[in-house]
């Protein structure tokens, strides 16, 4: 299992090095096959123009079966952008992390997405319930998907028809 | 009819079931659940039942094993499959994404099959037509589409078109097994886009979608879906791709016989896999099937069938305790989570609780005699901490300066806030300085809210009073059942030994047993009869009711006193003789609670003094 997440994950690295990651998208550190850090910023005309964010991915053994653990950083004086899907503690709510995940993406088809996400938001919003969630909620985003109430999902769900 | 469930572990004997049903199922078409249409059809005619040994307070269930249950699923699929046309993969996956509503999917079926189909995902969708991919289709070949998706498309994959490059329109027909045919002839090699394995004797598999993958993904991928998320429905891996595994394809998978490198340890742990994948199919069609309830005990996979209690309103006059057959916490190999204690009963002969639950409720023990909505009620009372606040209502009051919580346990009305030193009234709350030198008595004292606040709190401490009363002689009783189990454990550790020291035969110690468990089950019996008795509405009823339990209590408190006498070898005999005696008496007084309570509800004899569902509303006291 182990062998084929670090081959996998040493493949996308190899492509990233070698064709350059799209635009707005840089690769900042990836040391090992347990954590990447990239930094996003969103081109041409946006609310959140001109920002640069820190997004983190962690894998675990399983990736790219299981989902790779997303959240923007918000330490050292970093910022999760404000987006009525992404929570101030850095999680971010959108479904192909949680169930829509397919083993066919990849890093950068992730970061594509996140990329879009950020773009296509009209008005800088926190989510309704940012601080109820971030009081309670778990480290690792990932543990929260699996445990997502009616709520969130719908919210997942109304992510994915926008 | 009655030996179906005996066909046991057999796959192939679908067809004489489909003769079974042309014959006798088609007819019944109306009911909601046809499944079942032979083996349980005792719903109507239960209460009419020839067998007289059922008592009024026992509910008429079955229980059936995982083989049975899917029995009655692989009968449905038969049947699906007849109807259709289709192959019995496809019919397994239109029930499960109709939730197993027989007559809804036939009605939407016959409505518009490609949409179910495509719905269930059986069928890929017509796939959108744009200019720019046709050109790409109908050059056909298979080789081609997947070599497009491969990852040096990167760019234009990421927002999911991958998906949605078809080959074609699929007709409704059943999905292939399984396509085993790598696709090796072209030029470039496959490269499994998810692994990045390229070796030229790579093993592939894909859907009728053609996403192809090696098989390795294919089976990290089931088992984490099956394993990890407990998910019976296995999508393609590809984004956005909504075509569902079939059981042929994960079978495949799963169970395919193992290559020169498979361990045997992987080899079971895909069989596990496989076999934990057929319990969450059972698991499904049961939780679909209101006729049905899963045991909950762990690990545990047996099924009740209870059709008398399927409907909200048969819960107003019956308490549908059942048992799934089974006795005992697991397999074998379950014993070492458990915790010393359990082991220590089980060691001791008690084997293990029966698997009694609750048909109608997530109840897990027998709350008999009380009706499901009654105990929720009297369980969510007893949990919440409304309890709490009232007894704070009924006690303190507010500090009217600084609003610590006061409780008044004593002395006069001249009340010093030990927080803030604010001094007040007890009876009007308010400053004391203004009480001026009439101390001990309160002129302001207004009579028309000075009555009303005390008539409120009197009130509340009442009912707080009234509370406790059958609160703590329910826990009571659950407490000492608890204390039977363990007195039993050590009395038996000392007839064990008597038999090895005196004459005494191993039958002539068993007598305990027997009335430990009795003790045990009519404590419960005890238990719920004080949450029936708190609801219960002021009367004769009601007067009846506890002359009942309290002859069933005092017979099982004088019996629980003899358990606790001290055994010697002399005056076992006697001891023998009492402990049966009033084991039998108390048995009797048992029986005589559960069975008025029960033809209570029947005659619908039972007045409540809250509002339950089902019941005419209280009358106003």
């Amino acid at each position: 299992m182990a062998s084929i997440s670090s081959r996998r994950l040493a493949k996308e690295l190899r492509e990233i090095q070698s064709e350059g990651c799209p635009v707005g998208i840089s690769l900042l550190e990836a040391n090992d096959f347990a954590k990447w850090l990239f930094t996003i910023e969103v081109m041409g005309d946006s609310v959140y123009q001109g920002e640069v964010y820190t997004l983190q991915f962690r894998f675990d053994s399983h990736y790219p079966i299981s989902s790779p653990a997303v959240q923007f950083v918000v330490t050292d004086g970093k910022e999760a952008p404000i987006h009525p899907h992404v929570y101030s503690n850095g999680h971010i709510c959108a479904s192909i992390l949680g169930n829509e995940w397919s083993p066919v993406l990849s890093v950068i088809a992730v970061c594509v997405t996140l990329q879009s996400m950020l773009a296509s938001c009209k008005k800088k919003e926190r989510p309704t319930d940012n601080d109820r969630y971030v009081r309670n909620a778990p480290e690792n985003p990932k543990k929260t998907l699996f445990h997502y109430d009616g709520e969130h999902y719908n919210f997942k769900s109304t992510y994915l028809q926008d | 009819m009655g030996s179906d469930y005996d066909i046991s572990d057999d796959d192939a004997d679908y067809y004489d079931d489909e003769e079974m049903m042309d014959g006798t199922q088609d007819d019944e078409e109306g009911d909601d659940d046809t499944e079942s249409a032979d083996d349980m059809d005792y719903g109507d005619d239960f209460k009419v039942s020839t067998k007289a040994k059922r008592k009024p307070y026992e509910v008429e269930y079955e229980s059936l094993s995982q083989q049975a249950v899917e029995k009655l699923m692989q009968r449905d699929v038969d049947h699906i499959c007849g109807i259709f046309g289709v192959e019995p993969d496809t019919a397994s996956l239109l029930l499960r994404h109709s939730k197993w509503n027989k007559e809804k999917l036939i009605e939407n079926y016959m409505d518009n099959a490609n949409s179910v189909l495509v719905a269930a995902g059986v069928t890929l969708p017509e796939p959108a037509e744009t200019s720019a991919r046709t050109h790409n289709i109908t050059s056909s070949s298979q080789q081609q589409s997947s070599a497009s998706r491969r990852p040096a498309t990167r760019g234009s994959k990421l927002l999911g078109l991958a998906s949605s490059s078809k080959s074609g329109v699929k007709s409704p027909s059943p999905p292939k097994a399984l396509s085993r045919t790598p696709s090796r002839k072209t030029d470039e090699p496959f490269v499994c886009t998810i692994c990045f394995n390229d070796a030229p004797d790579l093993q592939t598999l894909a859907l009728d979608c053609e996403h192809m993958f090696c098989t390795d993904c294919w089976t990290d991928y089931v088992m984490a879906k099956v394993r990890d998320e407990s998910e019976h429905s296995i999508r393609c891996m590809a984004e956005g791709c909504a075509l569902v595994a079939p059981d042929q394809f994960v079978r495949t998978i799963l169970l395919a016989p193992a290559g020169p490198d498979t361990s045997e340890e992987e080899q079971a742990a895909k069989e596990k896999t496989w076999d934990r994948l057929q319990e969450l199919f059972v698991r499904h069609f049961v939780a679909c099937n209101t006729n049905l309830k899963f045991c909950p005990y762990p690990s545990c996979t047996n099924t009740v069938s209870c059709p008398s209690a399927a409907s909200k309103s048969s819960l107003t006059t019956v308490v549908p305790i059942v048992s799934c057959g089974a006795r005992g916490i697991g397999a074998q190999d379950s014993a070492s989570s458990m915790s010393s204690s359990q082991q220590f009963v089980n060691g001791l002969g008690l084997k293990g609780k029966e698997h009694k639950f609750c048909f109608g409720c997530p109840i897990e023990s027998d709350h008999r005699p009380v009706i499901c909505s009654v105990a929720k009620m009297w369980m969510k009372k007893c949990r919440d901490d409304s309890e709490t606040a009232n007894w704070i209502k009924s006690n303190t009051k507010e500090c009217s300066q600084c609003q610590s919580t006061i409780e008044k346990n004593g002395g006069c009305n001249h009340m010093t806030c030990k927080k803030c030193k604010h001094e007040f009234c007890w009876v009007c709350m308010g400053p004391w300085s203004e009480h001026g030198t009439a101390w001990y008595s309160c002129n302001r004292y207004d009579e028309k809210t000075g009555v009303d606040a005390r008539d409120a709190q009197s009130k509340s401490r009442a009912s707080l009073e009234r509370y406790l009363h059958y609160y703590n002689r329910w826990a009571n009783h659950e407490q000492s059942a608890k204390l039977a189990l363990d007195l039993y454990a050590k009395t038996e550790k000392k007839m064990e030994e008597m038999q090895i020291t005196s004459a005494l035969t191993w039958i002539e110690v068993q007598f305990m047993k027997k009335a430990v468990e009795e003790v045990d089950k009519c404590r419960m019996t005890l238990k719920w009869t004080y949450a029936m008795a708190y609801y219960l509405a002021k009367g004769n009823e009601k007067d009846l009711f506890e002359d009942n339990q309290r002859d069933l209590e005092k017979a099982v408190e004088d019996l629980s006193e003899l358990l606790e006498s001290p055994i010697e070898a002399e005056n076992i005999p006697t001891l023998r003789q009492q402990v049966t005696n009033k084991t039998v008496y108390v048995q009797k007084r048992n029986e005589i609670v559960l069975e008025d309570t029960a033809v209570g509800f029947l005659e619908g004899r039972w007045k409540w003094n809250v509002s339950v569902e089902g019941f005419d509303a209280p009358e106003e006291a």
